[in-house]
């Protein structure tokens, strides 16, 4: 369904380039007015929040198609089109996109004292890369919103980022260049391969259109390997075990608005691209894959919570608390596909994906709220810190609850939809897997009774260090968070109902009827590689 | 109805987000009173149900509210169920609530967090009709875990005393080793009959295979262990005593631990097609009974010996429930929230008066100074002891007897020894805390008074029915009110009625005897010739050291699970993940750099260089492409 029909202006497109045109206005007419720039800033995400409200009212979820879509030839010469349009899980993520953008901009209205005017600009044209990510209906269009987001998080981390920020920041672009340059290969391949088919409508055969390649058949060699080079990509971003050591030290580089959008938004994006390319490009592969990739998953949360546990910074032990939670993610992807009628293993996943970019936005946001009030974030540096800071103690403790998995507040309807929907799968990983809950409230209670209450013997009682509790911004950034945790613990609804029909259709791409046998076994995955060359 | 009932749990959520938030400005000192008074509201919200339960006993009342989680083919409500069993424990909670409430404006008066501890209660009380009001696995858990969350803040409610900060996480932590059962309890219900519904899931028993059906009852006795504080998760709950007394009282002995107890009765159902899951929830109560009554005997803090106590009486009912004795069990679970509410209660008023001092072996000769605490916790002791004719008596007999009666004659034998140990050390309880020279600091027997009205009011409540239960709802033995009042709950199976003279009057007058056996050998050690227990220590070292230890459970973990779980995760993190994975990382960018380094002096940027290796080139090209043309 176009724009036309459905509200009668390019929506997508003005969410996408209102943060662009901030930083426009901040680049021209900025230059020494921290007040101005800040409060563009401002008004350019809330802007962008309020319209991704209002597309939530208009959202038709009962429709299959792509909405809101705006398509525009881009690049005639190969069929390329400036295509936007967002499903269900699109504009969930939209949302949680636009949210989070708003916040940090409040969040970070003190924070770096240095080359403020950079900073407010930079995230503003990182937030237009990664709405733009949601948005793209064509692949050419999509990879480079994919790549242009890069770069503004890579200066966010090199140029306002803690002592080693320069190897932070070399790492995690590395990482991430490795993945999509494999894509690259595997987009043009997938193109090509079509092309050559002459199965697509469209000038001259040749289509970008992710829709229309979700409905391709490509033979098991190909789809071996490119989903390989896809997935690739992708679990680099997630981050999977064992690709996962750029987010730590990117995390404990980054400022506090890096980290937030890195575990908020940009982890999403590789579970994002397994829905939106893995699943339905390369279903015969995909299926053969489950196994695999369901054993890192499940080692992902077990490892991941184990190792955060044993963090002395407060930033890597969220940090790997994301890998443990990231597994149920991917976990609960692949036990969708793997056997009919486990609908909510993906449903569980996406939600997890939303809960995880509330409530670890939310801790990223409060371990920077404490630096900038006791300038560590070491553990072992802090003790009791509940009684100089009782608002921030309690903001922490609903954070900490929902993070490991409180019923009524947003994480555990996502993790016990994805972890039935493992368990469905298999029994054993299952239960392998629900033992990350066990260890998510060791780590996290731990790290809270460390920080905030003591363990330190009884007679050690730090004298009240003066430093100032909550005031009206903090509270401002995290009461909305407060209120999306309850809202998708107590009614979730909401924001399945946005999930039932895109799940549905990847659901039915990937189990329906197969043009070609599914080949499971390690073996068998051999077999077809080889027949590629 | 439907509105009251929603109400019922609505209120105290209301009291406590508006305690929390605006609590201190609002009321400032007094930010018990919208805690209070909507405890008080939903206290006759919840009589009111139970009469109306009373009177229709037969048809539960169902509340659907909204859909809650709607995911492929699971759906699961917001909803409420009330049949008898639940009344029961409406009546249980909201009244020990309320009077715990009331309690605590006079046992936390002056504390900083004051406001906080009414929000934390009011929390509880949410989250606690919302387990037992619930009409599907699911949201019991919501309220369950919910409770448990409250248990963790209310434990940890000094949290700059190390050992209370400790003591809370050590309680959620043991809790969720349990909830992992309870989880995976609730997928394989839902793979097998997809529905989390009481009503739905009880419908299809029997189409779930013996061995699933196994399973999940395992798995959700796991979760009841862990809640109930049942070997061998109990350690948390000792350890629990840390917090505030009312919270002991409230939480840790009346009501939140006996969730467990009530979610095994709720699954009925289920456990009683499986009779191995039977014989397990028997057997694990009935050694959970004399293992921690065993330990009671040497403790020397007042409240961990109610504390174990607390893990003894649980024990019972779960033997109750494994022998088939259901009724029994809700009974016990009935009577003993009244009396070890008020034995906890009465204990912190003890504590009151003696500035803080919880040490028995510190006390004595209390008995004149604080009349009521004293005639108050007797009653609870008396009751707990099982006494004749006190409530304690009347539902301790029926278990006892009815595994007796079932057949199970070694259980008979544990619950015998164990009543004859309680009675042992809920006699020094009141012996070494009423009797005999007080032995605190001059400083401290000079500050002894007797509590507050409004604490001494809810002792004088709770006494009543910790005395008289017994004899109104428990007469005649095996078929009193109880039995018929739960009779749609749980089918009642046909046995001869009892007879005062004939077995069941013989089982009861042997349990007496015991008993008072019991009651005359603490007398004896504690008040005739006090040099007795330590010769009895000296003479027997080992069995004193383990008693004393808790049988070193503690240190078991600690060695077994705690050490090797840090250090492999210390292993996973130092070794694998930052020298292993990340080690090779750099090591790939390493290499690269020695490989660039490698080839480095070829770009010199000079001339003369280049072309020397332009014509070399093509002096080698020339002769190879001879060579491959030439001949």
């Amino acid at each position: 369904m176009g724009w036309h029909q459905q509200i009668g202006f390019p929506i997508l497109s003005v969410i996408t380039y209102v943060p662009l045109l901030g930083a426009l206005l901040i680049w021209i007419f900025g230059k020494g007015r921290p007040r101005f720039y800040k409060v563009v800033s401002l008004v350019a995400t809330f802007a962008a929040l309020v319209l991704s409200v209002v597309l939530l009212f208009k959202f038709d979820s009962a429709n299959p198609a792509m909405q809101f879509a705006e398509d525009f030839m881009w690049v005639s010469r190969f069929n390329i089109h400036y295509g936007f349009g967002v499903d269900g899980i699109a504009a969930l993520l939209l949302l949680l996109t636009t949210l989070l953008g708003c916040i940090v901009i409040i969040a970070s209205w003190n924070y770096v004292k240095d080359r403020e005017r950079g900073f407010f600009t930079t995230l503003l044209l990182l937030q237009t890369g990664m709405t733009g990510v949601f948005c793209a209906t064509d692949l050419f269009l999509f990879y480079v919103f994919w790549e242009f987001m890069l770069v503004p998080m890579y200066f966010i981390i090199g140029v306002w980022g803690g002592p080693r920020k320069i190897y932070a920041a070399i790492k995690f672009v590395l990482f991430t260049l490795v993945g999509s340059l494999l894509m690259l290969v595997a987009i043009i391949v997938v193109v090509y391969y079509t092309y050559k088919q002459g199965t697509t409508t469209g000038a001259g055969g040749i289509t970008f259109n992710i829709q229309e390649l979700s409905r391709q058949t490509f033979p098991y060699g190909l789809q071996f390997w490119a989903f390989l080079a896809f997935f690739a990509a992708f679990a680099i971003k997630v981050p999977m075990f064992p690709v996962h050591t750029w987010l730590p030290d990117a995390h404990v580089e980054a400022p506090m608005a890096g980290s937030v959008l890195l575990a908020g938004v940009l982890l999403k994006m590789g579970a994002y691209g397994m829905l939106r390319f893995c699943l339905p490009f390369f279903p015969d592969a995909a299926v053969a894959y489950i196994p695999y990739v369901a054993v890192l998953s499940v080692i992902a949360i077990v490892y991941g919570a184990l190792v955060s546990m044993m963090q002395k910074d407060l930033k890597k032990l969220v940090a790997y608390s994301s890998v443990s939670h990231m597994g149920f993610v991917t976990a609960g992807i692949f036990a969708a596909i793997a056997l009919a009628g486990n609908a909510q293993g993906m449903e569980g996943a996406i939600l997890v994906m939303f809960s995880h970019g509330i409530l670890t936005g939310a801790l990223f946001l409060l371990v920077g709220f404490l630096y900038e009030r006791t300038h560590t974030r070491q553990i072992s540096e802090m003790s009791q810190l509940a009684k100089p800071l009782p608002i921030l103690a309690g903001f922490f403790l609903f954070f900490v609850l929902g993070s490991l998995g409180l019923p009524g507040l947003s994480g555990f309807v996502g993790e016990f939809l994805s972890l039935l929907g493992l368990f469905h799968y298999s029994h054993w990983l299952g239960a392998i897997a629900a033992t990350g809950m066990i260890l998510a409230a060791c780590y996290l209670l731990w790290m809270y009774q460390r920080v905030l209450f003591n363990d330190r013997g009884d007679d050690e009682v730090k004298p009240a260090i003066s430093v100032r509790d909550f005031g009206p911004r903090e509270i401002a950034s995290l009461v909305p968070l407060i209120v999306f945790a309850v809202w998708v613990g107590v009614y979730p609804q909401t924001f399945l109902n946005l999930l039932h029909v895109p799940v549905q259709t990847i659901l039915d791409r990937v189990l329906g009827p197969s043009q070609q046998a599914h080949a499971h076994g390690l073996a068998d995955l051999l077999h077809a590689a080889r027949g590629l060359f | 109805m439907k509105a009251i009932i929603t109400l019922i749990p609505l209120l105290p959520l209301f009291g406590f987000v508006v305690t929390l938030i605006f609590g201190k400005r609002l009321f400032g000192k007094r930010a018990d009173v919208l805690a209070v008074a909507v405890v008080t509201v939903a206290w006759v919200l919840s009589m009111y149900v139970f009469y109306h339960v009373f009177t229709h006993r037969e048809d539960a009342l169902q509340v659907q509210l909204f859909g809650w989680i709607g995911s492929g083919s699971l759906h699961v409500t917001w909803g409420y169920y009330v049949d008898t069993l639940t009344a029961v424990m409406l009546l249980v909670v909201g009244t020990i609530g309320m009077l715990v409430h009331y309690y605590s404006i006079g046992y936390m008066r002056g504390d900083e967090g004051y406001y906080r501890f009414f929000a934390y209660l009011n929390l509880f009380m949410f989250a606690m009709f919302t387990l037992i009001l619930a009409n599907n696995y699911l949201l019991m858990f919501l309220g369950w875990e919910g409770v448990g969350l409250c248990s963790y803040l209310l434990i940890a409610f000094w949290f700059r005393k190390k050992s209370a900060s400790q003591a809370g996480k050590k309680a959620f932590l043991v809790n969720r080793i349990g909830d992992f059962g309870f989880t995976l309890a609730m997928f394989l219900l839902i793979l097998s009959v997809n529905t989390l519904q009481f009503t739905g899931v009880f419908a299809q028993v029997g189409s779930i295979g013996n061995t699933t059906l196994l399973a999940i009852c395992l798995l959700l006795f796991m979760g009841a262990i862990g809640k109930s504080a049942q070997f061998p998760l109990h350690v948390w709950l000792p350890d629990a005593m840390e917090g505030p007394t009312p919270v002991s009282a409230l939480i840790h002995a009346a009501t939140m631990v006996n969730a467990g107890v009530y979610m095994v009765a709720r699954s009925y159902p289920l456990f009683i097609h499986s009779h191995a899951a039977m014989l397990v929830v028997m057997s694990i109560g009935a050694f959970t009974a004399i293992y921690a009554a065993l330990i009671a005997l040497t403790q020397n803090d007042i409240k961990r010996v109610i504390a174990y106590s607390t893990v003894s009486s649980l024990g019972f009912m779960f033997m109750a429930l494994g022998a088939g004795a259901w009724a029994a069990g809700i009974f016990y679970l009935l009577a003993h929230g009244f009396f070890k509410g008020l034995l906890f209660l009465a204990s912190g008023s003890v504590i009151h008066a003696m500035s803080g001092e919880q040490d028995m072996r510190l006390m004595g000769g209390l008995r004149k100074k604080l009349p009521l605490t004293f005639w108050t916790m007797l009653t609870g002791a008396v009751a707990m002891a099982g006494i004749f004719p006190l409530s304690g008596f009347w539902a301790k007999d029926e278990i006892i007897g009815g595994a007796f009666r079932a057949g199970y004659y070694w259980v008979w034998v544990v619950g015998i020894v164990t009543a004859f140990v309680t009675a042992i050390y809920m006699g020094r309880l009141i012996f070494l805390t009423f009797w005999g020279e007080n032995r605190a600091a001059a400083e401290v027997q000079h500050h002894i008074h007797e509590s507050p009205k409004v604490m001494t009011v809810p002792l004088v409540l709770l006494a009543i029915p910790a005395a008289v239960l017994g004899m109104i709802v428990g007469l005649p033995p095996d078929g009193g009110w109880i039995h018929r009042f739960l009779e749609p709950v749980f089918f009642r199976v046909e046995s001869e009625p009892f007879s005062w003279i004939g077995s069941g009057g013989l089982l009861m007058l042997v349990s007496l005897a015991v008993v008072l056996l019991g009651v005359y050998a603490a007398y004896v050690m504690y008040i005739r010739s006090r040099e007795l227990p330590a010769e009895l220590s000296k003479s027997f070292p080992w069995a004193y050291r383990a008693s004393f230890n808790k049988f070193y459970m503690d240190e078991f973990y600690e060695v077994s699970v705690i050490r090797p779980v840090i250090d492999g995760a210390n292993w996973l993190w130092t070794f694998f993940d930052v020298k292993a994975i990340d080690g090779s990382v750099n090591g790939l960018a390493w290499l690269w750099d020695r490989f660039a380094r490698l080839i480095r002096p070829l770009q010199t940027g000079r001339v003369q260089n280049y072309a020397f290796a332009i014509f070399s080139g093509m002096f080698v090209l020339v002769i190879v492409l001879r060579w491959i043309w030439g001949s």
